[in-house]
């Protein structure tokens, strides 16, 4: 068996802190560097830094094209300010652009979130309690489907999923976007792994033992354990479903129901259409107001989730 | 150890102890494989019932056997798309992963000034959305306000138009780059922080240099989760649709419609109504994929025996 220790997924602190404090009870620093205590680089430091720009240049490509006009896009370095910062100018237009049609896909997405990426942790947090702690018939089978399914190119699906849903009357509705979101292969795999290592069957078996039904064992003993997991899977969904290009591409016509990602590239199409006007500047606000709120819960919840990462994810 | 599901052992011992098995667990099972069937087992079945039928003009839908695979297999179309994904593939692929391997062994080696700002940063653009990664590189490729305009302008050069059709699959290779390095680099690093840090004192002791500690203790505990990695990475670039399809309206003349496979079954199925054939290109294609992930798959976990 691959024991992985079972504390480092039920601890919240980093896994750096943890582990270095380990090791160093174990064994007294001798010298000033050490395995543990490596000295800093600068030419490692200068090497990582390349593809710290390489990531992060668009992103400040992005914020600095946002303050422009539109004709300051064309007339100005791209990653410095133009003279006149139009930021605020920009993102008010970009919210009440077309009657506000931007507001109205980012409620669409958040509810494509809120149900589908919500829905698809919770499936996630009781299929992965279900494979880990029961032994049931057909165990083995749903592990070998599940598994050979997430090779099947899900895109592959798209066609067939359209023809169903087309033929359930649900394309065009929100339902067509938040169903298919419900499912995540990934998230049932990290909260199975992660259950068997964070809630340890003997607790489970004692809650039984003291009359406790399966509903209230899972709720009341196994859920508060289950926390960073919880946290690593509904921020990995999220993701998906708020970044979802290609599933309401091909279900969604009605531009009332599009989200973030849709109506972006709509705008940008808009100049290559005969008539259609050239917003550029719209675009490119839009787009910088689509990745804040992402980025934001992932620097916020960044504790939670990387150590729920770092214990079920990829554990040898 | 190194499926996509490394921790069978686990469950497995753990269930010797919960003795007799029961019907309990498909309660907590059962609403995920529910909507599984719904949105994947189903498609699947009926991809694989369409791509035996065709729509006539006349006489409507007919069974036409296996007609349709005949006929993928000597698609130059087809084949052209899947030429081009698996170029991108031996191509891209290994730099990404190249990348995220280094900086993850950069950042595990605790040798970097401001490793948590590190590691956070370059994990960023996974949650950029595709689309507003391509339509920001895609501005930035651009000559008219991108920074390649710029740079021109700056240098008095003219640097090669990366969306022009003879660079465009490497203008997409960057975005896909941009966009997984990250991502990649995470999962690598938090397999190396599982790594028992006595190893490296043990190590330490016996005299080993960092590049020994990379090639015997780091580089054999990463095997599993770079073969993830790349499977995933497998899927991903037969998949290629998003980027190409949105460079498309800045790019209309280097990207085709049937540009990568699964450009070709959207057009096939969205503008030319010709569901049946995409549904058996849809296969084939999942075939290839499944076929290349595992045999990759494979070779990943003989290496390690």
């Amino acid at each position: 068996m691959s024991a992985p220790a079972p504390t480092l997924s039920t601890t919240r602190s980093t896994p750096d802190g943890r582990a270095r404090s380990a090791a160093r009870l174990r064994a007294p620093r001798r010298r000033r560097h050490s395995a543990d205590r490596p000295r800093r680089s600068v030419t490692l430091t200068l090497l990582t830094g390349l593809v710290l720009l390489y990531s992060l240049v668009p992103l400040v490509w992005l914020i600095v094209s946002a303050t422009k006009t539109q004709e300051g896009l064309f007339g100005s370095f791209g990653l410095w300010f133009d003279g006149d910062f139009a930021l605020w100018e920009n993102i008010t237009r970009t919210l009440t652009y077309d009657g506000g049609v931007f507001v109205r896909w980012l409620f669409n997405t958040l509810l494509y979130v809120v149900l589908g990426a919500g829905g698809a942790t919770f499936l996630a947090v009781l299929g992965g309690y279900g494979l880990a702690k029961f032994d049931f018939p057909g165990r083995r089978a749903v592990l070998a489907v599940v598994i050979g399914a997430v090779a099947v190119p899900g895109t592959a699906l798209a066609v067939p999923t359209f023809l169903m849903f087309s033929g359930l009357g649900l394309t065009n509705t929100p339902w067509a976007v938040i169903v298919p979101s419900l499912i995540s292969p990934f998230g049932l795999y990290l909260m199975w792994v992660f259950t068997s290592e964070a809630v340890p069957t003997e607790l489970l078996e004692a809650a039984r033992i003291d009359g406790a039904g399966e509903a209230r064992t899972f709720f009341r003993v196994a859920l508060p354990l289950l926390g960073p997991g919880i946290v690593t899977v509904s921020l990995f969904t999220m993701v998906a479903t708020w970044n979802n290009y290609f599933l309401p591409l091909i279900m969604i016509k009605d531009p009332d129901w599009y989200p973030l990602t849709l109506g972006l590239d709509a705008w940008n199409s808009q100049a290559s259409t005969a008539g259609g006007e050239a917003i550029f500047d719209l675009v490119i606000t839009g787009s910088l107001l689509t990745i804040v709120p992402l980025i934001a819960a992932f620097l916020l919840l960044q504790r939670y989730w990387q150590s729920g990462l770092a214990a079920g994810s990829v554990k040898e | 150890m190194t499926t996509p599901l490394p921790a069978t052992a686990g469950p497995a011992t753990s269930r010797r102890r919960r003795g007799a098995r029961t019907w309990t667990g498909w309660g907590f099972v059962g609403p995920f494989m529910t909507v599984f069937g719904l949105v994947f087992l189903a498609p699947i079945a009926y991809s694989l019932y369409l791509s035996l039928f065709r729509d006539r003009m006349i006489g409507g839908t007919v069974f036409v056997g296996l007609e349709n695979y005949q006929r993928a297999l000597t698609d130059p179309r087809f084949w052209e798309g899947v030429g081009r994904v698996a170029l991108f593939l031996g191509v891209q692929v290994p730099i990404m992963l190249g990348i995220a391997l280094l900086v993850a062994l950069a950042i595990d080696s605790g040798r970097l000034y401001g490793r948590d700002f590190f590691r956070m940063a370059v994990f960023l653009p996974y949650a950029v959305p595709a689309v507003v990664a391509t339509l920001m590189w895609g501005f930035m490729y651009g000559t008219r306000f991108g920074l390649l305009g710029d740079i021109n302008d700056a240098l008095g050069v003219s640097l090669p138009d990366p969306l022009s059709p003879d660079l465009v699959l490497a203008a997409i290779g960057n975005i896909v780059t941009w966009e997984f390095t990250g991502y990649n680099m995470l999962i690598l690093y938090s397999a190396l922080r599982v790594v028992p840090r006595s190893l490296y004192e043990a190590a330490e002791i016996d005299g080993a240099g960092q590049l020994r500690v990379i090639t015997a203790i780091k580089l054999p505990a990463l095997r599993g989760a770079l073969v993830i990695a790349t499977v995933f990475s497998i899927i991903g670039s037969f998949q290629l649709f998003n980027e190409p399809s949105i460079l498309r309206n800045l790019a209309p003349n280097a990207v085709t419609t049937d540009y990568t496979p699964n450009l070709y079954t959207y057009s096939l199925s969205f503008s030319g109504q010709q569901h049946n054939y995409a549904a058996t290109v849809a296969v084939v294609m999942g075939l290839i994929t499944m076929a290349v992930a595992y045999a990759v798959q494979l070779r990943g976990m003989r290496k390690e025996a």
